[in-house]
């Protein structure tokens, strides 16, 4: 299991350091600052065994994380272990850096003592640890963003900064009896993620359907690779302990149904259905009744999480096309045109479009003609990058650009790197739809009805290009 | 108000002040004075000294400081071990707090002290911890065992805690049961051979209970206790695959690859006709995809655990090939792992894609990248024949970027194809050479040597080649030296011609002037090789060298089924067994993949072999720089798909008999000689023309040809007359004729090699003598001339050979004499032995009166006697034998059942020596048992005895 952690600043300076384990010696802090951090070299492997003990490492802007061990540890939990710590220390105290780190190194080693137990990692959810860590995020300035929706935060504005004390502030010895074996029933029961008696006045749930949508394109416009991957992220406001259940238009699902249905529904609904590569859930979810069933049910953790991730490669809705003209006029000239063409309802409108045509290094000038949005040539970047921003859906604008080359011997031919694009839509490439999400709380009296839902859909690009 | 300026304060007296603010009555302050201590702990000051007043703070009521007073304990108790018995009272009070969090605080603390006097006191509350009615405390007391058995495994026995421990598997907290299978899994593992971990139905059962309800890592504990059940037979494999499945889909990667883990271990055991076992592969591929849109690190190390599982069951994910694409952005350890696993899935269905991938990397920026890239595509080319075409132009294109690493290695992966498909694309060698000069690492060079030395042959300036590369031999690599070497003896062994300068520098820079024993070893093996046989040399170094197996840089089967056993660890990260880095005697126990379907085979089986046997892939060991070596022995893996290497013939032909080997090639090619010479040591004749080209001499299978040459031979002239001289002296039957013995062996005479034997025939005494040229240039000028000896024996004519003696080339027709034999290239000096009888003359039979005067005339002392033994004749046979040898039989008479017979020779120089031999006559068979000899000069009837027996017992 993990012997020791380490955090240290970018100049290779310890921040936090806890031994767990008696064969991580004091040496071992330098022994990574040496072998990895001072290297020269750009970091060639996140696992790096040094005199027979072994740096698992990951980076945070400037902050390194590194996890010692003599043992064969399951060096997957070590890296999930490491995130999970990045997280909770982000919740406690927003961005980690080196500032918050030492503004924080007390509450740092109460929470490695409790989430580290010799090694093996204890419940880590955030929500259930601030029932019982005495110590508080601080948070500078410039790092967070308060969100409306947090009903429990409290302003304490003086000289530029603000404290942010959550409810778990009241010291521990205030808990009763009762309190306390509440608390650690929790961190040890089965629903680690969520603290009992929550209580909102108002019951709110955001629901937000994250996609990216990648593709790889030939020059005539044959799809070579596409996939989406997908989050759905959630907010809940809830009281009390919440049953949820989540239902989208998963193929298996609706295909299950329809057996039992009428075929009527098979027809409306098949059309919509989607097929789903893979997904993962986070805790909460039941696996074993989606292995069985397939619905996706959950008492949530309390405010923002990852419910789940899904992957797609069926049937994907391409927002836009492009089409890329290239013409070699001569050995000092090209000629490009590009066309993109959207290819959604013309009620949507998609944000943020940007394409990115490379040009050959040997390019001396260009000049540009769009029809819509703002189009520059960036010598840096060797592309002309080419901005709109709204397009609305079943639309088509186009650039051309008239490429000067500088004369030379070089026989090597141009690459033609892929044309890219950027864009936002409002709606998920992946044909997924959020069909229901139930709310049950048995002992309070409110009903799924009386809980305000909010669902959103977006559509980004991943890696979306076109080859020419 | 921030907790940063504990980091700053480093003024002098530090420690003073600190003191002063430790014993402060305000809590705040002592909170703030711990603060403080605690950071400067952090960045490496010694604060040891504040031990005392730290350890004050404890008896608080305030978790906060009690928390921060016990960080500073956990660091310095073991610097302090008797201050540290200070702060016992406050845990063991503490343990039976009513607050459960702070029972397990104080439990939990005691177990991270590790001083003795501490371990015991903890003890008791530990006990009552495991019991607590509080989950949370039983949880951390689970844990505190581990830490107790790390400190004291006997205290731990002694005290019962392991029964405890284990009953805590039944727990009805998931929490306490997942920590309580951490705890003994981990004591387990350095006890390799207790039952700690007694699995069976039942606790698995509960385990698989525990698995659906505790944190996620929690899960990741079971599941990796669970990979180290052997299920009793496939049902319950199937069951307990069935209850695993689910954790698939979980967002936390670790318990995904743990119970990947679980499944490839299991699925073993499954009947593979089984529909569940389809089900299931089917099920491995999306969980195993989604891995790679993890976090970088994450995707490292489930990079390298898909690249065990492919080799393990590559159908799984047979269609992912796109997944593996590398992104533009991925870091540097995860392209090159994608990189790995695309040639793994790289299959004919799929290789035009791979390709074109492929052809992009190698323009990127890493270096290490666009190696690897270009490495890539020429294991395509190995792979799938189909793409082999393709993937050749592809690296073409590559060279000719000139980008420097790229072409070098590119160079190298073309020698691996030119290993795979030889003869085919022998076009490109001409591109190749235009780099030569280009190429500065070692594998490129080595790599292009090879090329060079394999294809001699249609290089048509191959020797200046590989002369460019002979200049700075002693700066080169080892790998570019042996190289070098083995290229330069194929280049002659094709071209013998213009080369033997070459050669003969190589090995003499390899042998004489390199303080490598490989390279020395090599070149001597070659040297002797070459001198000794050049026909076994041929087939040895020019052999046809076995295909490289499709599949490189597989992971050895044995390995690979114990690193299935540890997916999701460093183990399967590093691809090392546990052993490899773990010190101590965890990680010694070797894990198995259990029996195939249905055997229900016990995974503890002793026996290695039930698990390899199933047809292991060829495996070649990746170093591709083992090409070409000598013999390619050390390449040649016993599974290899390619035809039965024929070195081991080659081996032989090289052990076989020098002259049987030139006489079959040479009857069997050249007709020439009449066969009737069968009678003449000079059995193997050649005829002139060999001889005046030395290139056919070596064309014709470089078969050392044998040819007569004598002195004292009448008539010396033409080559028939040595035929005459060699055929047609007859020998009487039954003279001694011994076998040519080596003289002159090659090593001392830079190649020429000399074996002979004195005959005696016609009353000439005549030295028969083969001369081989072994070396690799022609040999003229001979003479010959012998240092003054015993018995005046000089040479009666010059030495005759008629033509220059060419590369591989023997001459043949010549008791102490030293001979100088004089060539071209210089003098050599040996010195033979010959017997005696050569100088018996043929007049050498004694009157009867004049023996009798003779014997009684030589005095006694001069008389020696000799036994014969194990000698079979009877005296007429005996006195018949030796008159060949003018040994002659004056008279005989018989005395009690022995025949007397006495004898008389004459030396050339005079010398007579009179013997009495006595042969038994009353045994079924004659035996001549003993020997008198009288000489007036003794000194030679040890010689003389010696011959006598060489004759009779011939």
């Amino acid at each position: 299991m993990i012997g020791g952690l380490f955090i240290y600043n970018h100049k290779g300076e310890v921040l936090i350091s806890r031994v767990y384990r008696d064969d991580i010696g004091r040496n071992a802090v330098d022994a990574f600052r040496v072998n990895v951090i001072h290297a020269r070299q750009q970091v060639r492997s996140p696992v790096t065994n040094i005199a027979r003990t072994s740096f698992l490492h990951v980076k945070r802007s400037n902050i390194w994380l590194a996890a010692a061990t003599k043992q064969n540890v399951n060096a997957t939990m070590v890296f999930e272990f490491l995130y999970k710590m990045c997280d909770v220390m982000a919740a406690y105290f927003g961005k980690i850096s080196e500032e918050n780190v030492k503004n924080n190194f007390v509450l740092i080693y109460e929470l490695l003592d409790e989430i580290l137990d010799f090694g093996y990692p204890q419940n880590s959810e955030t929500g259930a640890l601030k029932t019982f860590i005495t110590q508080q995020g601080i948070k500078s300035q410039a790092s967070y963003l308060i969100s409306k929706n947090q009903p429990n935060v409290v302003y304490c504005g003086t000289h530029g900064f603000l404290f942010v004390f959550l409810w778990s502030c009241f010291v521990l010895q205030h808990h009763t009896k009762e309190e306390q074996s509440q608390i650690t029933s929790q961190v040890t029961g089965q629903i680690g993620w969520r603290r009992e008696g929550i209580k909102y006045r108002r019951n709110e749930l955001f629901l937000d359907v994250l996609e990216s949508v990648n593709l790889l394109m030939s020059p005539q416009g044959q799809v070579l690779s596409a996939h989406v991957s997908g989050r759905v992220v959630m907010k809940s406001y809830l009281s009390g302990m919440p049953e949820c259940k989540f239902g989208m238009n998963d193929k298996i699902v609706i295909d299950k149904q329809g057996k039992g249905g009428g075929s009527e529904d098979v027809a409306k609904s098949g059309k919509q259905s989607i097929a789903i590569d893979d997904c993962t859930f986070h805790q909460c979810v039941r696996l074993s009744k989606f292995d069985t069933e397939r619905s996706i049910s959950f008492i949530p953790p309390d405010g923002d999480y990852e419910l789940m991730r899904y992957r797609t490669t069926k049937d994907i809705i391409l927002p836009f096309r492009v089409i890329p003209l290239v013409r070699e006029v001569g050995r000092t000239r090209l000629e490009v045109k590009v066309v993109i063409k959207s290819n959604f309802k013309s009620s949507l409108l998609a944000q943020k479009i940007e394409v990115r045509i490379p040009t050959p290094l040997t390019t001396s000038g260009v000049q540009l003609i769009c029809m819509k949005g703002k189009a520059k040539y960036k010598a840096s970047e060797n592309a002309i990058v080419w901005k709109v921003k709204r397009m609305a859906g079943m639309k088509e604008s186009q650039i051309s650009a008239e490429i000067e080359l500088l004369p030379t011997n070089d026989k090597k031919k141009w690459a033609r790197p892929p044309i890219s694009m950027n864009f936002e839509v409002p709606f998920a490439p992946s044909g997924l739809k959020v069909r229901y999400l139930k709310v049950f709380e048995p002992k309070l009296n409110y009903s799924d009805h009386d809980v305000i839902k909010w669902v959103r859909y977006i559509g980004r690009s991943g890696i979306y290009e076109t080859r020419c | 108000m921030t907790d940063s300026k504990y980091f700053t304060t480093t003024k002098k007296g530090e420690i003073f002040e600190l003191k002063a603010e430790l014993n402060s009555d305000k809590k705040e302050k002592k909170k703030e004075a711990v603060k403080k201590v605690i950071a400067s702990m952090t960045v490496g000051k010694d604060v040891s000294a504040l031990f005392p007043d730290v350890v004050n703070c404890m008896q608080t009521d305030n978790l906060e400081l009690k928390k921060l007073v016990y960080l500073y304990l956990m660091n310095y108790a073991k610097s302090q071990p008797d201050m540290a018995i200070m702060a016992v009272n406050t845990f063991v009070k503490d343990c039976e707090d009513p607050n459960p969090l702070i029972r397990a605080l104080a439990v939990r603390t005691m177990g991270c002290i590790r001083v003795d006097k501490i371990t015991e006191y903890l003890c008791e509350p530990l006990r009552k911890c495991l019991k607590d009615e509080d989950p949370y405390v039983r949880k951390t007391a689970a844990v505190c065992v581990a830490k107790l058995h790390d400190i004291n495994a006997q205290l731990v026995e002694d005290q019962g805690f392991l029964d405890t421990l284990k009953d805590l598997i039944s727990d009805s907290n998931p929490m306490v049961v997942a920590n309580a299978v951490a705890a003994l899994s981990e004591i387990a593992e350095s006890h390799p051979n207790s039952n700690l971990l007694d699995l069976n139905p039942q606790t698995i059962n509960k385990l698989l209970t525990a698995l659906n309800e505790c944190t996620e890592w929690g899960q990741i504990f079971i599941l990796d206790c669970l990979a180290n059940y052997t299920p009793r037979d496939d049902r319950e494999s199937q069951s307990i695959c069935e209850r695993v499945t689910p954790r698939l889909s979980h967002a936390n990667s670790a318990v995904v690859l743990s119970a990947v883990k679980v499944l490839m271990k299991f699925m073993e055991m499954l009947p593979k006709d089984l529909d569940y076992y389809g089900t299931l592969l089917k099920k491995l591929a999306p969980p195993l995809v989604t891995l790679l849109s993890a976090e970088p690190e994450l995707q490292y190390v489930a990079l390298r655990n898909i690249n065990l599982i492919v080799q393990r069951r590559p159908e799984i994910l047979k269609h992912e090939m796109k997944v593996f694409f590398v992104k533009y952005n991925d870091p540097i350890y995860v392209k090159l792992e994608k990189l790995d696993i695309m040639i793994r899935l790289a299959s004919q269905a799929n290789i035009a894609q791979v390709l074109a991938e492929l052809k992009e990397y190698a323009t990127e920026v890493d270096v290490d990248f666009v190696r690897k890239a270009v490495r890539a595509i020429g294991r395509c080319a190995i792979k799938v024949e189909q793409s082999a075409e393709r993937c050749v132009s592809t690296l073409l294109d590559l060279i000719q970027t000139k980008v420097n690493y790229v072409v070098q290695e590119a160079i190298v992966v073309i020698k691996d194809i030119f290993r795979k498909y030889p003869n085919k694309y022998e076009s490109v060698i001409a591109t190749l050479c235009e780099n030569l000069d280009s190429l500065d690492e070692p594998e490129a060079r080595a790599a292009m040597i090879w090329i060079v030395g394999e294809y001699a042959e249609r290089i048509d300036n191959a020797d200046e080649l590989l002369e460019s590369f002979l200049e700075g031999f002693h700066d080169e690599s080892t790998q570019v030296q042996l190289q070098l070497l083995t290229a330069i003896v194929k280049l002659f062994l094709k071209k013998p011609t213009e080369t033997q300068e070459l050669v003969q520098q190589v090995l003499s820079l390899a042998t004489q002037d390199s303080d490598n024993p490989d390279l020395r070893d090599r070149g001597y093996i070659y040297w002797r090789l070459l001198s000794t046989d050049p026909v076994a040399a041929k087939e040895v170094v020019l052999a046809e060298k076995p295909l490289i197996s499709e599949e490189t840089d597989l992971i050895e089967p044995t390995l690979l089924e114990e690193l299935i056993c540890h997916i999701g660890t460093l183990a399967s990260v590093y691809h090392k067994p546990p052993s490899a880095f773990v010190e101590g005697s965890r990680g010694v126990q070797h894990k198995r993949l259990p029996g195939s379907a249905g055997s229900g085979e016990s995974v503890e089986s002793p026996d290695p072999g039930a698990a390899a046997t199933e047809t292991p892939p060829a495996v070649i060991p990746s170093q591709g720089d083992l090409l070409g070596d000598l013999l390619n022995l050390d390449l040649t893996p016993t599974t290899t798909t390619g035809p039965p290497p024929p070195t081991t013939s080659g081996m032989q032909m090289g052990a076989m008999d020098l002259l049987s080997g030139g006489l079959d090639s040479l009857v069997g090619l050249l007709h020439q000689g009449p066969p009737s010479l069968s009678a003449s040591p000079s059995t193997t004749t050649l005829g002139g023309d060999i001889g005046g080209n030395p290139a056919m001499g070596a064309a014709f299978g470089a078969a050392p040809a044998t040819m007569p040459a004598s002195f004292n031979a009448p008539g010396s002239g033409g080559l028939d007359d040595l035929f005459d001289l060699g055929g047609g002296v007859g020998m009487p039957m039954g003279a001694l004729n011994p076998p040519k013995a080596v003289w002159l062996p090659a090593m001392k005479a830079k190649g020429l090699e000399i074996s002979g034997v004195f005959v005696r025939r016609a009353g000439v005494i005549q030295m028969e003598m083969t001369l081989t040229n072994k070396a690799m240039s022609v040999m003229t000028d001979f003479a010959i001339q012998f240092n003054r000896n015993s018995f005046g024996l000089a040479p009666a004519g010059p030495l005759q050979i008629l033509t220059p003696l060419s590369p591989n080339q023997s001459i043949e027709p010549l008791n102490n004499l030293q001979v100088a034999v004089k060539n071209n290239i210089d003098v050599f000096y040996f010195s033979c032995q010959y017997p005696i009888s050569m100088l018996f003359v043929e007049d050498g039979k004694m009157e009867r009166q004049v023996f009798l005067a003779t014997w009684k005339d030589i005095p006694n002392d001069n008389e020696s006697q000799f036994q014969i033994k194990d000698c079979h004749l009877n005296s007429d046979a005996a006195s018949n034998k030796l008159q060949s040898s003018n040994i002659f039989t004056i008279a005989k008479r018989t005395v009690e059942g022995q025949d007397m017979l006495y004898q008389s020779m004459k030396l050339t120089n005079g010398i007579w020596v009179l013997a009495e031999l006595r042969v038994q006559a009353g045994n079924p068979n004659y035996t001549v048992s003993s020997i008198s000899l009288k000489c007036r000069a003794p000194e030679v009837s040890q010689c003389v005895f010696q011959n006598y027996e060489a004759v009779l017992k011939n």
